[in-house]
């Protein structure tokens, strides 16, 4: 396609963008230099049906002038981002000097909200991405191998988990999970322990949550790689067979070789779905146990009576950063094979 | 304390006022919580819309939507039900309007003890009052000759005795949901212990103390106690537990005792169930329990022709003896002409107590929210009391110089 055609071509569509998707990134990133203002606040009589006391409340007055001069609230530069509930620089210099060994330190960085979140989300992306890519291809496979006639309602079975909304999903696996439910009921029959929890135990809510994902991303994965093995040419591979390639040499040769850039694709995709995840916690009630970097905008955006915009702000760029050095090796390598392509 | 007595007991004998329900404009549109008082209170005041326009919203998301909602202009609520917490957020942006001229002019039938005043002038009008007690069994109480418990520390030890009877495996519930309802839980015990949540005029922290360690190491007995999964347990999840018959004793909100003791579900749990005050703890003579209002505020950002309208609505239901009547079990009602019943136990033992009301402080709402998510690792073992305490407030403190508060 010619620059031009491309250029007009894509002109709704990267206007739609910029509006849609840009300027709010800015709006954010401005958003997160900032904190609000001083509060004044003034001691008063309150009284309610319990009785009167003296305490303090905002003064609406003082606080509307400064307001009015300075909407923005406060410049705050990267105060926000290096605090503790951040990236905590302050305390992890404080751990580095008082603590003995790496283990302790370790310990205590990672009990700072955000790399607390940050491990989760890291570890769910490095369990989920490449066991859904794996799965779906093996499901690609098997389905791509079984007779046309049953096809139909296999591939259907097999994307229900897609379908399903994830809060409904994960719901669905909340209740069979409980120390009541049908699994949690049997997995502690099972270890004769009546006080194990998939729940309350840290780590078995993780191995929940990533099983989770795992079920709820592969039909994606299956679905795009069962479309990239319908064009793989046949010929090369009743080549190989007549050559004696077993089955697991001609995927390793031919097949993969030829749906690779579609590899690249899922992966790219699922990396940046898993570094967001976020329904699961909720359905999951897991907040106690599992915080992902998400979950942390959300918590300070709705779950707080005060709402902490900079807060938010900051996770959500340092969320988008976190997305782009992830992605980076991945989109190099395809950056690279497109030069040289060319 | 008096005035809410005063209010609950003696109020048959006031004098009969009824709002004028003759509204000619205007329009009217609530955004409320979501339990049966709130529905038959909004019902009521629905009766004397006239011929004025007229919304509500029923939502347990009514926190998320507030702010925002009242912060455009014009505003998209005209009034709101909120209660001590969820009032300060609309008072720190000053989102609602006073009220002292609509109440002159239209509140005949509302009383005084139900006005919220700050600084002067009425930012609200409450019409009922709620709190967290225990609930018992009484059957499983009385088979294991067990007093009924007037402090946690007897709950603690009722509840092993439960257990090593065999009778029940969980004998004990809270709602302990990692979040708002677990830092609530910690709030209403740290005031048992007679705690302050911030240094005397200041918006400094002061929970990581021995009143802090006590109140944890309290909770951290009374969730092992529980069922495992405490930490995903809300309000609704334990009276469904309740209602399995898992549970013997509990701590609740009064407002739920109404779906509790109703019709639906095992008779015999229901009979046997039984409402008593809230508990003490540590020797303290306070109740480990905070008493709450539920009361409607008025947007600031409507004009005023809907502001008179809505509190000429809404004042009806204030004052509605009929309402608090019909719907005695629904709540404690602060409307003049209650009566008292059974399921009001709770409150009026809180009141007669000494309970404390829920601060209503600028910064509060972030301690609640610190609270919620950096007790969890205490409680699974994870971590020291002292610790816990440390990163709550670290946590708290963050967010308050993010808020401007330090």
């Amino acid at each position: 396609m010619p620059n031009k055609t491309f250029f007009w071509f894509f002109l709704p569509t990267g206007l739609a963008m910029i509006l849609f998707i840009g300027l709010p990134i800015i709006s954010t990133g401005i958003q997160s230099f900032y904190a609000q203002h001083d509060q004044v606040v003034k001691e008063v009589k309150k009284c309610d049906p319990f009785g009167c006391t003296v305490s303090i409340v905002v003064d609406n007055e003082e606080t509307s002038k400064i307001r009015e001069a300075k909407p923005l609230g406060k410049f705050n530069g990267f105060g926000t981002y290096t605090d503790r509930n951040h990236l905590a620089v302050d305390e992890i210099k404080k751990f580095w000097n008082e603590t003995e060994n790496f283990g302790a330190f370790v310990d205590q960085v990672t009990n700072l909200p955000f790399y607390k979140a940050l491990i989760f989300t890291l570890t769910y992306c490095l369990f989920v991405t490449p066991n859904v890519l794996l799965l779906g291809f093996i499901i690609a496979l098997s389905l791509n191998a079984v007779a046309r006639k049953i096809r139909g309602p296999l591939i259907f079975g097999t994307i229900l988990p897609m379908i399903v909304t994830p809060l409904v999903g994960s719901l669905v696996l909340f209740w069979m999970i409980d120390s009541q439910g049908i699994i949690g009921a049997n997995i502690q029959n099972l270890m004769n322990d009546p006080y194990l929890s998939l729940k309350s135990s840290k780590t078995l809510t993780w191995i929940t949550i990533i099983i989770y994902g795992i079920w709820h991303h592969s039909p994606f994965a299956f679905v795009v790689f069962y479309a990239a093995l319908q064009t793989v040419p046949q010929e090369p591979i009743e080549a190989a067979i007549i050559d004696g390639a077993s089955r697991f040499q001609r995927i390793k040769h031919i097949v993969l070789p030829h749906i690779y850039p579609v590899v690249t694709f899922v992966a790219l995709i699922s990396l940046m779905d898993n570094f967001r995840v976020f329904e699961p916690i909720i359905g999951f009630s897991a907040e106690g146990s599992a915080q992902s970097l998400s979950w942390l905008i959300y918590d300070n955006l709705v779950n707080e009576e005060v709402i902490l915009f900079g807060s938010a702000a900051a996770t959500s760029m340092m969320t988008i950063i976190g997305i782009a050095i992830l992605l980076a090796p991945v989109l190099i390598r395809t950056w690279k094979e497109f030069k040289t392509a060319r | 304390m008096r005035k809410i007595l005063v209010t609950l007991l003696f109020l048959l004998f006031g004098t009969s006022a009824f709002a004028d329900c003759n509204i000619k404009s205007g329009s009217i549109n609530i955004l409320a919580n979501d339990f049966p008082a709130l529905r038959t209170f909004v019902e009521t005041s629905k009766q004397c819309k006239g011929s004025a326009d007229f919304k509500v919203t029923h939502s347990s998301e009514h926190n998320k939507i507030a702010v925002p909602a009242l912060t455009a202009n014009p505003s998209e609520f005209s009034a709101r039900i909120a209660a001590n917490s969820s009032i300060v957020p609309l008072m720190n942006q000053d989102l609602i309007r006073p009220l002292d001229d609509l109440v002159k002019k239209y509140g005949k039938g509302i009383q005084d003890s139900q006005l919220i005043t700050i600084d002067g002038k009425v930012m609200a009008v409450a019409f009922m009052a709620n709190t967290q007690h225990l609930y018992y069994r009484e059957d499983v109480l009385k088979d294991l000759g067990i007093a009924i418990p007037k402090t946690y520390e007897e709950v603690v030890a009722a509840s092993e005795k439960i257990r090593a009877s065999g009778k029940m495996q969980y004998p004990y519930a809270a709602a302990y949901k990692a979040g708002w309802n677990l830092a609530e839980e910690f709030v209403n015990m740290f005031i048992g212990h007679g705690g302050e949540f911030f240094k005397s005029g200041s918006a400094e922290p002061n929970i990581n103390n021995a009143k802090g360690v006590a109140t944890l190491n309290m909770l951290k007995k009374l969730s092992e106690l529980s069922n495992p999964d405490y930490l995903t347990h809300d309000s609704e999840a334990i009276k469904v537990e309740w209602e399995s018959g898992n549970v013997a004793l509990m701590t609740l909100w009064a407002s739920r005792s109404g779906t509790l003791l109703d019709d639906e579900g095992d008779p015999n749990i229901t009979k046997a169930t039984k409402l008593t005050g809230p508990a003490t703890v540590g020797g303290g003579n306070i109740p480990a329990a905070t008493l709450w209002w539920d009361g409607f505020t008025l947007a600031k950002n409507r004009p005023d022709a809907d502001a008179e309208a809505t509190f000429r609505a809404l004042a009806h239901a204030a004052s509605n003896k009929k309402m608090v009547a019909d719907a005695a079990d629904q709540a404690v009602w602060l409307v003049e002409g209650f009566v008292p019943g059974p399921k009001s136990i709770g409150v009026i033992e809180a009141v007669k107590m000494g309970a404390k009301p829920y601060p209503m402080l600028p910064q509060m709402g972030l301690m609640h929210g610190a609270l919620g998510s950096e007790i969890v690792e205490f409680l699974q073992g994870k971590e020291s009391a002292e610790q816990a305490l440390k990163d709550v407030e670290a946590a708290y403190i963050s967010k308050a110089k993010e808020q401007g508060f330090l």
